[in-house]
């Protein structure tokens, strides 16, 4: 007797709230296992290149902050460190400091959020609980150092916006002292939760040259043992100066990247004590009045300040001819900025790399032969923010 | 063993010889220009050559330069974990030009053309499914071309006479405002051209 067999298909989302975002999934479905996968993303797109080439360099980073809107400053960084490289300037060695505290901080606000929203996938609903009041206790950060919870539009080319406001830095020192006891916490919540390793040991599993030849990057990466962290391969501002682990996985399952990103918090707190404990004291910026808005206090006193401040802020600065690629390590994976200068003072083209796009693409290779129920648990892994997926 | 950039351009120009065009480094990273023929033979070579070991592809992208002869450039970057190597590879091509696809090399070169297809118009030969993948259902023109508006040609609202979504062309109570930021202190745009008029009659 011959088995019948017909494939249903199944539309996941565009409203959904496993999908962490707007994705639309079209599932075909051999009974509950699945058979192929094709993601339907741009819901969220807002032409964010586009934008960029007509507004002033300057005016584009606010753009950089929603694209991964949890981890907004990671994003500007990059934009920075490109616009940075062409106009060949120095970040005073202060600023420098305080980027790598913001995107360390951005690690953990994005870190958290994914292994809270993992374990919310498959079960578990008190570990977003707890991880979401240290994300409130860090965007307050966010906000005394930028002025605004989420899209801090706080890094510029030439370093950061704005000092640190008093009192700063010791409280996240007194953060820094308190978070490890919460990632411990999370831990024994799901570390070795039966549930939550049935859903996670053996899922969604990535070889090294399958993460390779999908052009994964970050933990998806490093989830399948490539020892691989633009951190540390090709240091940017001062990263050079910190010593920290890069942990990799085993298996490259969905279990060992949450591992990787447990892991990968506890190391961002000690980068993030390390930076306060070093912070020298020197100016935030490059003193450039030409690229960098002089401050206030000057306005009233010096003609050459006040010219300058209008200057950037209605033409910008004009950045020379010239192309380049920067990237940066960024909780997601590699998200990396392609900007080309027509020397004028705005981009000719910026082209966003974003991590999350390559890491959904391979959800019909991960997703064969899984069941349903397993698309989540996937999803969750891959860590996406539409944000930045759909640009 | 990890080789440096510039060697590497030796590499790339020893062995792709008459392929390059053009090779430079700016930035620590090699720019290499190819012709759109001998695109899938460099990207080959470069993936599976036991010096380069370009293994991953970061992304695919295209320029638009309009008004020139070959009017797009479409870029592809690679990495190399084991030399810590990043290369830049650029085809100049025209409007009407068919460039080979490279799905077959990397997997992940899929969704970066269709997105190249889907903002540029520029089409890919043999590529196993070339649809628009950013934009909406049925949209139409190519967004990131210099020749398309900022504000599009449509928008949509929700209609409630015919109880759905439409779209509309776009209506703009004000018009969009390009501002010239040109510096006067470099001397406006027509005084400018006075000037160089001048000189031409003086000379």
């Amino acid at each position: 007797m011959t088995k019948k067999t017909k494939t249903m298909n199944l539309n996941f989302g565009p409203q959904h709230p496993a999908a962490h975002g707007v994705l639309r999934l079209i599932l075909e479905l051999d009974g509950e296992v699945v058979e192929k996968v094709d993601p339907h993303i741009g819901l969220l797109h807002r032409g964010t290149e586009k934008l960029i080439e007509h507004k002033t360099y300057m005016q584009a980073v606010p753009y950089f902050d929603r694209l991964d809107y949890v981890a907004p400053m990671n994003q500007e960084h990059a934009f920075a460190l490109a616009i940075e490289n062409l106009l060949n300037i120095e970040v005073p060695i202060r600023g420098q400091y305080i980027r790598v505290l913001f995107c360390e901080i951005g690690r953990i606000l994005s870190h958290l959020l994914n292994v809270t929203t993992q374990a919310l996938d498959v079960g578990a609903l008190t570990p977003s609980l707890w991880g979401f009041e240290e994300r409130e206790t860090l965007m307050t950060f966010y906000e005394r150092v930028s002025g605004s919870r989420l899209h801090a539009n706080y890094f510029r080319a030439g370093g950061v916006h704005q000092d640190l406001p008093r009192g700063l830095s010791e409280d996240i020192i007194q953060f820094c002292h308190t978070f490890p006891k919460v990632i411990d916490d999370l831990e024994t919540l799901l570390t070795d939760n039966r549930i939550f390793k049935q859903r996670n040991v053996d899922i969604g599993i990535v070889t090294k040259d399958e993460a390779l030849e999908h052009s994964f990057s970050g933990v998806m990466l490093r989830g399948s043992g490539i020892a691989w962290d633009l951190r540390k391969s090709q240091p940017y501002d001062c990263y050079q100066n910190f010593n920290f682990k890069i942990p990799i996985g085993k298996n490259g399952d969905c279990y060992d990247r949450y591992l990787c990103r447990i892991e990968e918090m506890r190391q961002s707190v000690d980068i993030i004590k390390n930076c306060i404990d070093k912070m020298p004291s020197g100016p935030v910026k490059n003193i450039d009045g030409k690229i960098t808005p002089p401050p206030k206090k000057y306005l009233k006193e010096s003609m050459e300040a006040l010219i300058h401040h209008f200057k950037l802020f209605s033409e910008g600065f004009r950045v020379p001819e010239g192309e380049i690629y920067a990237a940066v390590e960024a909780p997601k994976g590699e998200f990396g900025v392609y900007l080309i200068s027509d020397g004028s003072n705005k981009p000719y083209k910026c082209k966003i790399r974003a991590p999350g796009f390559s890491h959904l693409q391979a959800m019909d290779y991960l997703m064969k032969g899984h069941m349903l129920a397993d698309v989540p648990a996937v999803l969750g892994s891959l860590d996406l923010v539409f944000g930045e997926v759909d640009r | 063993m990890p080789i440096t950039v510039n060697d590497l351009e030796r590499t790339v120009n020893s062995g792709l010889t008459t392929s390059v065009k053009k090779s430079e480094i700016n930035f620590k990273q090699l720019f290499v220009d190819v012709n759109v023929e001998n695109l899938t033979s460099t990207i080959l070579f470069l993936k599976t050559n036991d010096k380069c070991r370009f293994k991953q592809l970061i992304d695919i992208t295209a320029v638009d330069y309009l008004g020139r002869e070959k009017r797009f450039k479409v870029v592809y970057l690679l990495l190399s974990h084991e030399n810590n190597l990043r290369i830049i590879i650029n085809v100049h091509i025209d409007e009407r030009v068919i460039v080979p696809s490279i799905a077959k090399i990397f997997p992940s070169a899929n969704w970066m053309e269709r997105e190249v297809f889907d903002m540029y118009g520029v089409s890919f030969k043999g590529h196993p499914d070339l649809r628009r993948i950013l934009t909406d259902y049925g949209f139409e023109g190519y967004p990131l071309r210099k020749d398309f508006p900022l504000t599009g040609h449509t928008e949509v609202r929700y209609s409630e006479a015919k109880k759905k979504v439409i779209s509309e062309p776009v209506k703009l109570d004000q018009e969009y405002r390009d501002f010239d930021f040109e510096s006067p202190w470099e001397g406006t745009k027509y005084i400018r051209q006075e000037e160089e008029k001048n000189k031409v009659k003086d000379k």
